[in-house]
């Protein structure tokens, strides 16, 4: 009775207040609905509902300054902001150079000794001459290092603490100017490339071709650093005037052209000045960061880009955001009107000759792990994601024939798919150098021979990258001259073309070749397996079974393969030095010519014969192969040159230096409210072609993200219902006590 | 007690050294001032002219612990380890090997990594305190068992779970929050919520078993008894007493974290995007980037070392008769 007299009351209040509570958390949560969106958004309204483009980046940037930086991620933001002389037709097919700051292609020049004009073949011929026309009004964005005094001196280049007290970013600054781009700009980025201190990783490749440069650096360097020493400063500090130093081979002309003078021909130059580390530096902004202190608040060169772009950098936290602003004084550049290849989406041209950029803002946030990528792709807070391993089930389905398609989940969203081979090669190398697996004896041919039938790079691609690739027949990729579609192109040493289609050799095959190199069933003459060893930096769990399956395409034919794992600084150091037997590795295009691949494998370039520079990891030295990589590499793409290169392409096939590998392939989704996306891997600089239909994107966001209130109010209801319990249970809890003290009283 | 903190900082001096000798001695174990010079140069095109250059200007051309080119004491002072040394105790952080300054990343990430650590180390440990103190008041019962089982459950489950499930079912699913991001003042609380919830769930498993266990052993001392025996409620036994009592040992545990706080969380943070200091280190070790390395392993032994003071000081507060000397 007297627990009742107690508890009762307690019950009619607890369910009261549970009545309340219920009834006001409706109505928060229906307020809440009503007031606040998608509460999962990311981002504010405002920018959903502009025309700003969501993007991600996984690795940090780590330089910005355009000498120095030479990473795609990096290039990912760089190519929006500076803008090199050159760039690539963002639709044609094969890719296309056409002037980007100059009025037309550079008017090119062939000199001989005396610097008088020759034709392009006259045996005289000692130097290439490029004149560069600047068009004219191009502006610099807004930026503090332009700003002058009503005297004319700069007001923002003798900063003191005080001044910069409330400064973050650049943006900072109260007052902004800009001045016109002139050929100067141009020549002083190559004076800045050609400061050892600057770390330009293209200065020795460049050293090689543009007269006077290399004595150009050597000079300046030795003086910086004569400067550095006596004034006990770090190169971040201290400016050193560039402008009074003159390159050989370079000339400003007038203000808006200037020339580079190249020693002999070489025809890929133009290919470089698409690249970031041509784009023209303002000598002000050098001097402007040059101060101590914005360079102790991270404010440099190399944080705080200034270009001529169509965006600005007006964020850079590379660990969290970078945001990039359209710039409001980019000049008429329009979307091309021309240049579509058959196949591709006709509504590509829809905006043909519209002015650029159409997204006003980009915003990149870090995202480091897949998981929440892909998840906020699928909620729409991404307008286009890549395709990882663990998300690939989801959004591709993949056909008998190996035909990829988007998922009927995808195809639901008005996702859209690209799926590209990529201007890459992926190979699985040979140390020609060594005494068992490399050499040039036909026996030593047929070892490498067998091996790359066995190495199925085919199933390789079915089971680790799920068809993303295809298997490789020489060193140059799909899109670049020299490579060759269908029957005419496959490597007869290890395929067929059987019913009109690429068949791998039996491993039949492959033993017969492994039986005539002199191991036959893989026993060597000491009556023992042969055993060769596979250098590798994958020593991640998730290597394991890749590493396992090439244990496995060895022990077809009967070698023991030996797994020498390590990491990645001693396995440079091993491929360097030619410690290797066999090992794996990869080469992305600089620019779309075969020179840039089938460098790989000419012998000057042996990394034995470099003292480890080189990049012909495989140290093959084939003569006729190098005789015939001199003749192509300064050609135009002629039949000639094609014919030269197929006979490169047969003679390495024969040896076999690498067992080729395969070409990956990328695959891009997108949302339906992004237009003009088309796959331009060697182009860097594509957002400004970019359109977002913003309001689409808010109509499709707002479907999919609704909040799902019921699991708020039932658990709620499980902590407010599990009160009572409790603190009936403790009341019972407490009499007990008493009253079995009571009953042993 | 002042004598006793300085005393305190002037034994952290040599601890600081010998942390320092071992960080420089394992780093260069590993790495070669040649392999740094690649990792921030690129593979490409990297020339042994660019490497050498690269090493002067950032100093790793010089020996690191003794310098056989120099003469008398440059012997040991013209070298790597005694001049990034005293910088650091200088608190002179410098740049890293890509040229940042370290003292302004530190500064900036800091305040990402305490938005996250802090409230999730407030919560979580009134949240575990209350849990255990509950536990306590019920034990022997039912709910005791059940609540023991759900604890050990929840510690034997992987922390990245918590994180994917915890992304999946309040983000993908029910849209109550954004799955990562991070934005400063009030309208980055929304990223705040799902860290600071999963990093509180994540932990009560082992934190209630722990504090219940520190407050059962309370329960079992003579002047509980004596409360109880004055008519004294379990309740006010264990709020007045026991829980008082008993923190002298969670205090051990407890206020040693609070000034590591600042070092952030490496999973937590790179799953829901926070930039803050808790991938700091990791990527400066994947990155060779030595100048962070040395940076931060000085920053984390300083304040570990200001923990273990704090620690002894808080001692002072609850245990009167405890004197620093």
């Amino acid at each position: 009775m007297t627990n009742y007299f107690y508890v009762l009351p307690v019950r009619n209040e607890f369910f009261k207040s549970l009545l309340t509570l219920l009834m006001g958390l409706m109505l928060v949560s229906h307020l809440s609905l009503v007031l606040a969106g998608n509460w999962n958004n990311p981002y504010t309204e405002e920018q959903v509902a502009s025309s700003t483009l969501f993007s991600s980046f996984s690795q940090s940037p780590k330089h910005l300054d355009p000498v120095v930086s030479y990473s795609s991620n990096e290039w990912a933001i760089l190519s929006q902001v500076y803008e090199p002389p050159l760039q690539y037709h963002y639709l044609k097919r094969p890719y296309t150079l056409e002037p980007l700051t100059l009025q037309k292609m550079p008017n090119i020049r062939y000199l001989d000794k005396n610097h008088t004009p020759v034709s392009s073949d006259s045996p005289d011929l000692v130097f290439t001459e490029y004149l560069f026309t600047l068009k004219q009004g191009i502006q610099f964005h807004l930026h503090p290092a332009f700003v002058k005094d009503s005297s004319g001196a700069f007001l923002y280049h003798q900063l003191n603490a005080q001044d910069v007290d409330d400064i973050k970013s650049v943006m900072d600054f109260e007052q902004q100017a800009t001045r016109e781009l002139l050929a100067a700009d141009y020549v002083y980025a190559l004076k800045r490339m050609a400061l050892r201190q600057n770390h330009s990783p293209v200065l020795d490749a460049m050293k090689q071709y543009i007269v006077g440069l290399d004595e150009f650096s050597k000079q300046v360097s030795e003086q910086y650093q004569t400067e550095l020493n006596a004034q006990n400063k770090r190169t971040q500090t201290h400016f050193f005037d560039l402008n009074s130093f003159d390159i050989k081979g370079v000339q400003v002309v007038d203000k808006y052209r200037y020339k580079v003078l190249i020693k002999g021909t070489y025809p890929q130059f133009l290919y470089w000045l698409t690249m970031n580390f041509f784009a023209p530096i303002p000598w002000e902004a050098v001097a402007f960061y040059k101060q101590s202190i914005l360079v102790e608040k991270n404010i440099t060169l190399d944080t705080s880009p200034v270009g001529t772009g169509p965006y600005q950098l007006v964020e850079n936290n590379p660990n969290k955001r970078m945001r990039l602003l359209a710039n409001e004084h980019y000049r008429l550049e329009q979307y091309p009107s021309e240049g579509l290849v058959e196949g591709a989406d006709p509504k590509l041209l829809l905006d043909a000759g519209k002015p650029l950029p159409f997204v006003k803002e980009v915003i990149y946030s870090l995202e480091k792990e897949s998981v929440p990528l892909w998840n906020k792709f699928l909620q729409g807070y991404y307008d286009a994601s890549g395709v990882s391993s663990d998300s690939f089930d989801q959004a591709v389905s993949v056909s008998s024939t190996g035909n990829m398609s988007l998922t009927p989940e995808m195809q639901e969203k008005g996702i859209q798919f690209l799926n590209i081979v990529q201007p890459t090669i992926m190979y699985f190398g040979f140390n020609m150098a060594d005494p068992v697996i490399g050499g040039y004896s036909e026996k030593q041919q047929k070892l490498r021979q067998a091996l790359s039938i066995a190495i199925n790079f085919e199933e390789y691609i079915s089971i680790f990258l799920n068809g993303r690739g295809e298997p490789a027949q020489g060193p140059i990729p799909p899109g670049i001259f020299g490579y060759t579609e269908g029957e005419s192109g496959i490597n007869r040493v290890i395929f067929d073309w059987k019913a009109g289609r690429l068949q791998r050799k039996s491993i039949d095959v492959a033993k017969q070749l492994l039986a005539e190199a002199g191991y036959p069933n893989g026993i060597g003459k000491d009556g023992k397996p042969l055993t060769l060893h596979y250098d590798t930096a994958a020593t991640g769990p998730d290597s394991q079974s890749i590493l396992n399956w090439y244990r496995k395409q060895f022990a077809l034919l009967g070698i023991e393969l030996v797994i020498r794992a390590t990491d990645y600084n001693r396995f440079q150091d091993k491929v360097r030095k030619a410690k290797v037997q066999m090992f794996s590795w990869g080469w992305n295009a600089d620019y779309p010519d075969p020179e840039n691949f089938l460098f790989l494998l000419n012998g000057a370039n042996a990394t034995i014969h470099t003292n480890g520079s080189g990049i012909n990891s495989a140290n093959y030295d084939n003569p006729e192969f190098n005789r015939l990589f001199q003749q192509m590499k300064t050609m135009e793409n002629t039949p000639e040159r094609l014919e030269i290169i197929q006979k490169m392409l047969n003679i390495a096939q024969e040896d076999a230096p690498w067992a080729w590998g395969y070409y990956p392939k990328a695959l891009s989704l997108y949302h339906s409210w992004q237009h003009n996306v088309w796959p331009n891997p060697l182009a860097n600089n594509t957002i400004k072609y970019r359109r977002i239909d913003a309001v689409e994107r808010v109509e499709k966001q707002t479907l999919w993200n609704p909040p799902v209130m019921w699991p708020f109010v039932v658990v709620l209801l499980l902590i407010v219902a599990s009160i009572y319990p409790l603190i009936s249970a403790y009341r019972q809890r407490q009499t007990a006590v008493i009253s079995n003290k009571q009953d042993k009283v | 007690m002042f004598e006793y903190i300085i005393k305190r900082f002037l034994f952290a001096v040599p601890i600081l050294i010998g942390v320092n000798l071992i960080t420089f001695a394992l780093f260069f174990m590993v790495n070669t001032p040649e392999d740094m010079a690649r990792a921030q140069l690129g593979a490409k095109q990297t020339t042994p002219e660019m490497i050498q250059s690269w090493k002067v200007e950032n100093g790793y051309d010089k020996p690191l612990f003794f310098n056989t080119d120099a003469t008398g004491l440059d012997k040991v002072q013209q070298t790597l380890f005694v001049q990034e040394s005293l910088k650091l105790f200088a608190f002179d952080f410098g740049q890293s090997d890509s040229g940042r300054q370290i003292s302004a990343d530190i500064q900036e990430r800091m305040g990402p990594s305490l938005s996250i650590a802090l409230p999730t180390f407030i919560i979580g440990l009134v949240t575990n305190i209350s849990l255990a103190l509950l536990i306590v008041l019920f034990r022997g019962s039912r709910l005791d068992t059940v609540t023991m089982m759900v604890a050990v459950a929840i510690m034997s489950i992987s922390g990245l779970f918590y994180i994917i499930a915890g992304q999946v079912l309040f983000s993908k699913v029910w849209h109550w929050v954004p799955i990562s991001g991070y934005t400063e003042g009030w309208e980055g609380v929304k990223f705040l919520i799902l860290p600071i919830f999963i990093g509180v769930f994540a932990g009560i498993g082992a934190g209630m078993r722990w504090y219940r266990s520190i407050f059962l052993e309370e329960m079992s001392k003579d002047y509980v008894r004596t409360a109880k025996a004055k008519g004294l409620t379990d309740i006010k036994v264990l709020f007045g007493h026991v829980l008082h009592n008993g923190m002298l040992p969670i205090l051990t545990g407890v206020v040693v974290i609070i000034p590591t706080l600042f070092m952030g969380s490496l999973i937590m943070e790179s799953f829901f995007g926070i930039p803050g200091l808790g991938s700091y280190t990791i990527d400066a070790i994947n990155a060779q980037d030595f100048g962070i390395v040395k940076a931060m392993v000085f920053l984390g032994s300083v304040l570990y070392i200001i923990g273990l003071i704090l620690t002894d000081i808080s001692y002072t507060f609850f245990d009167p008769r405890v004197k620093l000397s």
